[in-house]
C-alpha cells in the first residue's frame, strides 16, 4: 500500500448557500486500498462524494485522479473516468434482468440487436467473480438487497471502474450478506481496485478497512492506518471529545432522585430488522433516560418501536408493569405516550397548516365534539401552550412554515405536552435551533420531569446527554450495551461503550461480528 | 382570442407607466386568478351579449350547465387534498345512472331509486380507496380501473340498451326549482357550503389537510391516515352518483356511454385553476365551484361568438394555464 494514490483531493472547499459544507478536506485513496470514511451526521461525507462523483462542483481545491487533475462536471463523467458509486438505496433497474442491469448502457450488439447470449454470460461471470451465483435472467427485485448490491458492484466493474465508491452499502443487510458483501470488496481490493467505505458499524470497518480518514465539521480530523486507531479514539475523533476533558455531572449527581419511584417504561430485547438487535431499556416516573449511540445505532428505531409506528419482531414492552402491543401510534398515545420524532420536516410539520392546527394535532380526539372542533376551547389551549414554553410568533394562525427552526420545535414539543403525556420520547430535540432554544427546550423537559413526566432522551450530543439525563443507556448495533446512572455518564465511558460495547448488560445474542 | 385577454395584467407592459398602473390588479389577479378571469369574462358578457345579466341567462344556462361539474369538483378537491386523484368519477357516473335507471323502472319509487345509486357509487368510491389504502396501489392507477372497466359494468348492467323512463318526481333533481332556483344550483350551494364548513370548522377537515399535508407526521400523531383517504374517495364517489342523477333526470334517460363521459378532466381543471395544487395538503371550496364556473362560462362564451368548437378547447388550456400562472407567486 506504497503505491501512489490513485486518487488524491486536497483542500476542497463546498459552501450551500455561504455555508460551508467543506472547509478544507484532504483525502487520498490507492490501488487495492480499503479507505473507510466516516463522521458523524453533517461532517461531510455525503458532500465529499458528491464533489468527486461530479454531483456538486467544488469551490475550491484540486482533485487528482490518476495523476492528472479532473473535474467531472457530472457523475457520467466521473464514471467514464472510472469512478463508480455504490449507495444504500440500489439505483438500478428492478424490473429488467440482473444481467441487463450490469449491462444498461453498454449492451453488446449484433447486427444491431442486442445481443443476448453474450450479454447474460458476461454478466454470469462478472457475479461469479464476486463469488455470486444466481440466475441472471430474473428480474433484479426478485432478489435480495445484497444480491442487488452485488449486481451493482459488477456493474461498476463492467465498467472497468478503478475507484469503487460504497455509500452505507450494509445498513439495510443481514448479517450474513454483510460477510458477502464484505468478502466482494476484498477481491475487489485484491483485483487492484482502489474502495472508498462510508459506514457507521464499527466492527465492519475494522474487518475490512486498511486505512481510515474522520471528517468532522467539514475538516479532515484523522488519516490513519486502521491497526494505528483505537475503536474508542475513531469514536472520539469522530464526536470531537477529548481524553483528557474533565469529567461532568449528571442532572440529579448526588442522589436527590428518588429511586423508589415506579417504572413507567419497561422494553427488554427490542428486535426489528434490520437494525434493532436487542435494544433494552427502562424508564421511572420523572426521570430523563438518555438513549446514546452512534448514528446506525437503532436510536431513533427503538423510539418507533416504543411509539407503535413500526412493530417489533420480538421483545417486550411494558407500561407499568402490563404488556402492551401498539398496532399504531394512535395507541400509544391513547396510553398516553408522545413521540417528538427526529426529523422535524418529514415526520413532524404540516407545513401549510397554521401554528394552532399543528400544535392541536394530537389532541384532536379530545377537542372535538359531534365531529366538531371545539375552537375555544382549541384557542385556550393554544395560548397556554405558546405562553409556556414561549413560542414567538406573529399569530396562532400563521403558517407553521413561516416560524424558526426553534419555535417549530416548541410547537412541536407542545403538540405532545398538551396531550397530558405519562411519557415522551425526545428524538434529537435540539437538532438545528438556535442555542437560546435550546437552553430553553432542555431546562423545560427538566422541569417537566421533575413534575413526574418520564422522558427518553435521545441525542447525539454527548453534552447534552450529560447535562439533560438522569441515567443513560448506550446502544451499538441496534444493542443495549451499556447503562450508565448519574455521575458515573461521563463522555469517556459513553465513548468507549459505542466504541467497544463494553457491557455491563447481559449480551443477549453472541452473533455479532467481530474483526 | 383578444376578448379573453380582459384580467388585467395580461396586457404586456409596454411602458414603465403602464406597468405601474397595472401592478394593482396584477396582485388582485395573483390572489384570485379564477375569479379574477371569471369576474373578466362576466364584464365582456355584460357589455357584448344580449340578455346576459338576467336570471334566466345566469341561472337557467351558466350556473346550471355549471353545477354538475361543480360537484364533482368538490368531490375532487376532497381527494387531491390527501394528495390523490379520482380518474373515475365519469365512468363512476355511468354504474350510478344505470343503477338508479334501472330501480326506477323497477317501480321501486325515486326515493330508492337515489339510494340505491348513491349506494352504488358509493360502493366504487370504496373499492378505489381499499385499492389505495390497503393495497398502497397509487392513486392514478387505482382509479384508472373503474375508469376503465366502469363503463362496461354500467353497459353490462343493462344489456347495452338505452334506458328511458319518465317519473315526473325524479325529474326534480336535474329540473326543479327550489325558491325559483334551478336545483341543480341549489345542490352545488348546498354541498359547496356544507364542504366548506366541514373544512374549517370540523375534526375531519383537520385531518384531511394533515394527511394530505404530511402523511407521516398525520400518522405519528395519532390520526387514522387510511380512513381519512378512504372517506374521501367514498365521498368524491358519492358526489358524481349524485350529479348522474341530475343528469338522466334531465333527459329521462341514462345512456351508459355519455353520461359523464369526460368529466374527470373538466373537474381536476376546475380545481386545479382555482390554484390547489395536486400534492396535496390543501383545498379551496370557493376556489373549485368560483374555476368551474368560470371554465364553464368560457366554453360557453367562445361558443356564442361563434368560436370553433377545437379553437375554444385551445383557449380553454390557455386559461388554465393563464390561471395557474397567475396564482403561482403567490403560494
Amino acid at each position: 500500500m506504497v503505491e501512489a494514490p490513485l486518487l488524491e483531493m486536497r483542500a476542497i472547499h463546498k459552501s450551500f448557500a455561504g455555508v460551508p459544507a467543506l472547509a478544507g478536506v484532504d483525502f487520498h485513496v490507492a490501488p487495492g486500498e480499503i479507505r473507510a470514511l466516516v463522521g458523524q451526521n453533517g461532517a461531510g461525507k455525503s458532500t465529499l462524494i458528491k464533489v468527486l462523483t461530479g454531483v456538486h462542483r467544488r469551490d475550491a481545491g484540486t482533485v487528482l485522479f490518476e495523476g492528472h487533475e479532473v473535474d467531472f462536471t457530472s457523475t457520467q463523467a466521473a464514471q467514464d473516468a472510472g469512478v463508480a458509486t455504490i449507495y444504500q438505496e440500489v439505483n438500478l433497474v428492478p424490473y429488467r434482468s440482473v444481467a441487463e442491469n450490469v449491462c444498461i448502457g453498454r449492451a453488446p450488439r449484433r447486427f444491431g440487436l442486442l445481443d443476448w447470449k453474450t450479454i447474460n454470460a458476461d454478466a454470469q461471470n462478472r457475479l461469479a467473480e464476486l463469488g455470486v451465483k444466481v440466475d441472471v435472467t430474473r428480474p433484479l427485485m426478485e432478489y435480495p438487497i445484497a444480491t442487488q448490491q452485488m449486481t451493482a458492484i459488477a456493474r461498476a466493474l463492467s465498467f472497468d471502474a478503478r475507484l469503487v465508491i460504497m455509500d452505507e452499502p450494509t445498513s439495510s443487510l443481514a448479517e450474513a450478506e454483510v460477510t458477502v458483501l464484505l468478502d466482494a470488496i476484498r477481491r475487489l481490493r485484491d483485483s487492484g481496485v482502489a474502495v472508498v467505505f462510508v459506514s457507521h458499524r464499527l466492527d465492519e470497518l475494522y474487518a475490512v478497512c486498511d486505512s481510515i480518514t474522520v471528517l468532522r465539521d467539514g475538516s479532515t480530523v484523522a488519516d490513519a492506518s486502521i491497526a494505528e486507531l483505537s475503536k474508542y479514539e475513531l469514536v472520539s475523533t469522530m464526536l470531537g471529545r477529548s481524553l483528557t476533558e474533565s469529567e461532568r455531572t449528571g442532572r440529579h449527581a448526588g442522589g436527590i432522585r428518588a429511586t423508589d419511584a415506579p417504572t413507567v417504561l419497561q422494553a427488554t430485547n427490542l428486535r426489528r430488522a434490520p437494525v434493532l438487535n436487542g435494544s433494552t431499556l427502562d424508564i421511572k416516573k420523572g426521570e430523563i433516560v438518555g438513549l446514546a449511540g452512534l448514528l446506525g445505532s437503532g436510536r431513533s428505531e427503538t423510539a418507533r418501536v416504543l411509539f407503535g409506528a413500526d412493530k417489533i419482531t420480538d421483545g417486550e414492552i411494558r407500561m407499568s408493569g402490563t404488556a402492551v402491543n401498539f398496532a399504531s401510534p394512535r395507541d400509544a398515545i391513547r396510553a398516553r405516550i408522545g413521540y417528538c420524532s427526529e426529523d422535524r420536516k418529514a415526520d413532524g410539520l404540516i407545513p401549510d397548516l397554521s401554528v394552532r392546527e399543528n400544535l392541536t394535532l394530537a389532541l384532536l380526539p379530545k377537542l372535538t365534539r359531534r365531529g366538531i372542533v371545539n375552537r375555544k376551547r382549541q384557542t385556550q389551549i393554544v395560548d397556554e401552550f405558546i405562553g409556556r414554553l414561549g413560542i414567538k410568533l406573529a399569530s396562532p394562525d400563521q403558517k407553521i412554515r413561516e416560524l424558526s427552526g426553534g419555535n417549530q420545535q416548541k410547537v412541536l414539543l407542545a403538540r405532545w405536552l398538551c396531550t397530558k403525556p405519562d411519557l415522551l420520547i425526545l428524538d434529537e430535540p435540539t437538532r438545528g435551533i438556535d442555542v437560546g432554544a435550546k437552553q430553553e427546550i432542555q431546562s423545560l423537559v427538566s422541569d417537566l420531569a421533575d413534575d413526574g413526566l418520564s422522558v427518553l432522551f435521545i441525542s447525539s450530543e454527548l453534552e447534552e446527554i450529560i447535562t439533560s439525563c438522569d441515567r443513560v443507556m448506550v446502544l451499538r448495533d441496534g444493542q443495549t450495551v451499556h447503562e450508565l446512572d448519574g455521575s458515573a455518564i461521563t463522555e469517556e465511558a459513553m465513548l468507549h461503550a459505542m466504541a467497544e460495547g463494553t457491557s455491563t448488560i447481559e449480551p443477549i445474542d453472541g452473533g455479532q461480528l467481530h474483526a | 382570442m383578444p376578448e379573453t385577454t380582459t384580467a388585467p395584467s395580461l396586457a404586456p407592459p409596454s411602458t414603465p407607466t403602464r406597468r405601474r398602473t397595472t401592478s394593482n390588479g396584477a396582485a388582485l389577479a395573483q390572489k384570485y386568478g379564477a375569479g379574477a378571469l371569471l369576474v373578466g369574462l362576466c364584464v365582456y358578457n355584460a357589455v357584448f351579449t344580449p340578455n346576459f345579466l338576467t336570471a334566466q341567462t345566469l341561472l337557467d344556462v351558466q350556473l346550471r350547465q355549471a353545477a354538475p361539474v361543480a360537484i364533482v369538483a368538490l368531490g375532487m378537491a376532497l381527494v387531491i387534498a390527501v394528495a390523490g386523484i379520482d380518474l373515475s368519477v365519469g365512468s363512476v357516473m355511468a354504474i350510478a345512472g344505470q343503477v338508479g335507471a334501472l330501480t326506477l323502472l323497477s317501480g321501486a319509487g325515486p326515493v330508492a331509486a337515489i339510494f340505491a345509486a348513491l349506494l352504488a357509487a358509493a360502493v366504487c368510491g370504496a373499492f378505489n380507496g381499499a385499492l389505495i389504502v390497503r393495497y398502497s396501489v397509487q392513486p392514478i392507477i387505482a382509479t384508472l380501473i373503474l375508469f376503465v372497466a366502469g363503463r362496461g359494468i354500467a353497459q353490462m348492467l343493462t344489456g347495452g340498451q338505452l334506458q328511458g323512463f319518465s317519473d315526473p318526481t325524479f325529474q326534480f333533481i336535474g329540473l326543479g326549482r327550489f325558491l325559483g332556483i334551478p336545483f341543480p344550483v341549489v345542490l352545488m350551494v348546498v354541498i359547496g357550503a356544507v364542504l366548506w364548513f366541514v373544512v374549517r370548522y370540523t375534526g375531519y377537515g383537520r385531518t384531511l389537510l394533515a394527511t394530505g399535508g404530511n402523511e407521516s407526521a398525520a400518522r405519528l400523531s395519532g390520526i387514522r391516515v387510511g380512513r381519512v383517504k378512504l372517506v374521501a374517495y367514498v365521498t368524491c364517489s358519492t358526489l358524481a352518483g349524485l350529479v348522474s342523477l341530475a343528469v338522466i333526470s334531465i333527459t329521462s334517460a341514462s345512456d351508459a356511454n355519455n353520461v359523464g363521459l369526460g368529466i374527470e378532466l373538466d373537474a381536476i381543471a376546475a380545481v386545479a385553476v382555482s390554484g390547489t395544487p395536486l400534492s396535496g395538503g390543501r383545498i379551496s371550496v370557493i376556489g373549485t365551484v368560483v374555476g368551474a364556473v368560470m371554465l364553464r362560462l368560457l366554453q360557453n362564451t367562445l361558443i356564442a361568438r361563434g368560436v370553433s368548437r377545437e379553437v375554444a378547447q385551445m383557449v380553454t388550456g390557455a386559461v388554465i394555464v393563464l390561471a395557474l400562472f397567475l396564482q403561482r407567486r403567490t403560494h
